[in-house]
């Protein structure tokens, strides 16, 4: 393979990551015409919306590289926010849902809540590895059920009244960590502001990346993506792959809803509308191909970095949040158009 | 108005990987058939796509009555009079067999502003074609009710109806009985008398002598000459399109067949018309060949012996050992491996690269602690394959598909080798490769039989099964019809085992 730097390679390089490029450029334009853009404070404000989503496109991630998707991504993220709330509300809240359940601790509140949420995920895998049924069928029938659950459940009340170390995990950042009594971060200026919400993206990102790239699992994913008749034949247990991936997707996305329903300081049956469009443009914008067999954990943080990014553009230039829906739904078919268009080309 | 109907010239064709056409030319005069000739690869279904507009030429012109015109796609073919009926079947099964004849540009009527199809027409005019071909079916039956040779006459019904100028036959008569053939001759020379061209694409040497009035021959994606029919032989057309003495094409097998390893009884598939009863053995360091016409369900029985399909009865013992086969993970475990039929299909894992091609079925052997890949092993897996197998590629980072078929095929073989198995089952090894590569990977079969593995290959390359094989096993229809020994195959006999229908 030649590296040379010629006319083809910078147009592929343009066409291959125009999306990416033409939002970093509005950015800097929005730098330039509004204050207040190039901020810390703005910097910390897009940290801590794209650390939850990221978990959340993780989680998708694997569905859309063996060819399927999850559309029930968004809705999962609601009801496991609105579980969290209920778990982790004030003991002396007087409008607390689960009345004579115990206090419990937040990390026991997110295990319960992952694995609730993991049994959704096991029915997407089994209805799209056993009944075949064609994952966009699949998971858009399981969207609905777990929206309808998510009312039943709620009442269709919003949820607050969260305990102080729930809440915390949103608010805080690694300087107010305390471990044995001391802060290790505390004097530190750059760690001291790194936010929990970060960590866990961060956490969840090295693990995804060992997955995807160090073990069996990611590979036959990977392989399933590419070919799956093939990867069957080479002895690939698909059904099961397939089954763990939606699973560990679901359980992605009951974190992803925890964190949120912390930032937020409630939930509601709308918490996490929209997200699995999100999630799906951020992959594909990140190089995940919706073709099958492609994508890497570094592009998918940067493909909803870059999302984010222009949100907060359009926040910062003042657009209607009704035009913004329009802007971002245009992405999202630009960003697979153009992903399709690579593999159309090769033919 | 020249003397040739239509001309193809200088067509240059290439897909990543490999030049399937270079310089290949095809002239046509009205009112005769034409046969075209080649090795299974030489590229005469790739020109006959370029003629039909399935594929666009790199480089190269066509001249059609006189004009250079350039063919959009298949149905600025079929408006221009060219049809063709493919080698691969594309039927409609679920829907009546006048729809499948008009799919596409059925007859329409107007009621007001609103264009409806005129069912009333379309099976009138259905019926009249199918007449014309000599068919006695009911044009509102279900195409699926038919047989395969069936459908494939209604797909020459199907060409007739377009009033085409040029009929392309690719492979017409590869799954029809001797009776379908004749029947099929007479419409062939019913068309001719009525000034059709008619390029006609076989491998079937007699019938090429009987049928046709010219003869181009193809080698590798070239053109290497037209000659008239008459006063072709054989052996003539042979050399032509090997390019070289047959009995170099094969490697000097030192392979000895020993005790009986493998035992098949009464395989039978769930499915009443595929696979049924076949019973067969294999010797340690044995190469079987199976033979058989397309729809003879050889493939089906080798995936369904390999777990990829699903049975209802039988036997399978290994070592005298019974087998418990459903998945090919059982296969693979029991030392079983398979390279499938259609590489691309079901064989390469297109977009990743040649190390996760060829570690993706041995993965557990470099784990390290049971969870972490040792990546180190898997380079160094890779790169003795890719020594032994000679294996050219730039790195084993590179994707598999932008290797060419030989090399892809040599990965996959590769990736069964680090499993070390002992049975190979090959299916068509070395379709749309490269004669230089075939004899790679015939030297690769006979080095696994001289290692002491069994191997069962099955091919339609005559030549390949007979210069190849220690014993040949004919199928014909989902039966197992016989065993011919391989140095006393020839075409005949194993062409009457083939075709020896109930």
């Amino acid at each position: 393979m030649e590296n040379r730097l010629n006319a083809k390679s910078v147009t592929n390089f343009l066409s291959n990551n125009a999306i990416i490029l033409l939002i970093a450029l509005l950015a800097v334009v929005v730098g330039i015409v509004t204050d207040n853009f190039f901020t810390p404070g703005n910097l910390k404000n897009l940290v801590v919306n794209v650390s939850p989503r990221f978990i959340i496109a993780c989680g998708v991630s694997g569905c859309l590289i063996t060819k399927g998707t999850d559309l029930s991504a968004g809705r999962q993220v609601g009801l496991a926010a609105c579980l969290a709330a209920m778990l982790l509300q004030k003991i002396d809240y007087t409008a607390r849902v689960l009345v004579g359940w115990p206090d419990m601790p937040w990390f026991v509140a997110l295990a319960i809540v992952m694995v609730v949420m993991a049994v959704f995920g096991a029915v997407n895998g089994c209805v799209i590895a056993f009944l075949k049924v064609p994952p966009f069928i699949a998971t858009l029938g399981m969207q609905t059920i777990v929206y309808g659950l998510c009312s039943v459940v709620t009442g269709n009340d919003p949820l607050g009244g969260f305990k102080m170390d729930y809440s915390n995990i949103a608010l805080g950042s690694l300087g107010d960590w305390k471990i044995f009594g001391v802060q290790p971060f505390a004097a530190i200026p750059f760690f001291r502001a790194i936010p929990y919400l970060a960590i866990f993206a961060l956490l969840v990102g090295l693990f995804m990346w060992f997955l995807y790239n160090k073990t069996r699992h990611g590979k036959y994913m990977y392989a399933i993506g590419g070919n799956e008749s093939a990867a069957q034949v080479a002895g690939v247990n698909v059904s099961a792959t397939l089954i763990r991936i939606y699973m560990l997707a679901a359980a992605l996305y009951a974190l992803g809803g925890f964190l949120i329903g912390a930032k937020a300081g409630g939930a509601s049956t709308a918490t996490g509308f929209g997200y699995e469009l999100e999630a799906i443009a951020a992959c594909t914008i990140g190089g995940v191909s919706t073709n099958g067999g492609v994508g890497k954990v570094g592009g998918i943080l940067i493909g909803v970095m870059v999302f984010e990014v222009l949100k907060i553009c359009l926040q910062f230039l003042r657009v209607d949040p009704a035009y913004t829906f329009i802007a971002q739904g245009l992405v999202i078919i630009v960003a697979v158009a153009l992903d399709l268009r690579k593999y159309l080309a090769k033919k | 108005m020249s003397e040739y109907r239509l001309e193809m010239c200088d067509v240059v064709k290439s897909f990543p990987g490999v030049k399937a056409l270079n310089h290949a030319q095809l002239k046509l005069r009205p009112g005769t058939v034409h046969a075209l000739m080649g090795e299974n690869g030489a590229g005469k279904s790739t020109l006959m796509k370029c003629m039909f507009g399935i594929y666009h030429m790199d480089e190269g012109e066509v001249i059609y009555e006189g004009q250079k015109v350039q063919i959009k796609g298949p149905l600025d073919a079929l408006h221009r009079g060219i049809a063709m009926v493919h080698q691969e079947l594309q039927p409609i099964p679920e829907r009546s067999i006048g729809e499948n004849i008009y799919v596409g540009r059925y007859p329409t009527r107007r009621i007001g502003p609103i264009v409806t199809i005129d069912h009333d027409k379309m099976y009138e005019d259905a019926a009249k074609v199918l007449k014309e071909v000599h068919l006695d079916f009911d044009p509102k039956a279900k195409l699926g009710s038919l047989s395969v040779s069936q459908m494939q006459l209604v797909e020459i019904a199907k060409a007739v109806s377009a009033e085409c100028k040029v009929l392309i036959l690719d492979e017409p008569t590869s799954s029809l009985t001797a009776a379908e053939v004749e029947a099929l001759f007479t419409i062939v020379n019913e068309l001719r008398d009525k000034g059709v061209s008619i390029v006609y694409i076989s491998h079937k040497m007699d019938e090429i002598l009987r049928i046709s009035d010219e003869v181009t021959i193809m080698r590798d994606g070239q053109y290497i000459g037209t000659w008239e029919a008459k006063g072709l032989t054989t052996d003539f057309i042979i050399t032509k399109m090997v390019g070289r003495e047959l009995s170099n094409l094969y490697p000097h097998r030192e392979n000895v067949p020993g005790e009986v390893v493998f035992e098949v009884e009464d395989f039978t598939s769930i499915n009443p018309k595929s696979f049924r009863h076949a019973s067969f053995n294999v010797r340690k360091g044995e190469i079987l060949g199976v033979a058989g016409l397309v729809g003879a369900q050889r493939t089906e029985l080798m995936e369904g012996l390999f777990g990829l399909r699903c049975h209802s009865a039988g036997k399978i013992t290994y070592n005298g050992r019974e087998l418990k086969i459903n998945q090919p993970k059982d296969a693979i475990n029991n030392g079983i491996a398979m390279l499938t039929e259609d590489r691309r299909a079901t064989g390469i894992l297109g977009v990743l690269s040649i190390a996760d091609n060829v570690s993706i079925a041995s993965l557990n052997q470099y784990l390290i602690g049971g969870i972490v890949l040792d990546d180190k092993k898997i380079e160094q897996l890779v790169q003795d394959n890719v020594a032994k197998l000679s294996i050219k590629t730039p790195s084993s980072k590179t994707l598999i598909q932008s290797l060419s078929g030989g090399n892809q095929q040599k990965v996959l073989i590769s990736r069964w080798l680090a499993n070390d198995p002992d049975i190979f089952i090959l299916d068509e090894p070395t379709r749309g490769i490269d004669v230089g590569a075939k004899y790679e990977i015939y030297c690769i079969i006979a080095a696994l039989a001289k290692q002491g593995k069994s191997v069962i290959m099955i091919s339609s390359e005559m030549s390949e099964l007979i210069g190849m094989s220690d014993r040949i096993m004919v199928m014909c229809d989902g039966r197992v019809t016989g065993f011919i020994d391989g140095a006393e195959a020839n075409q005949e006999n194993i062409m009457a085992l083939a075709t020896q229908f109930e």
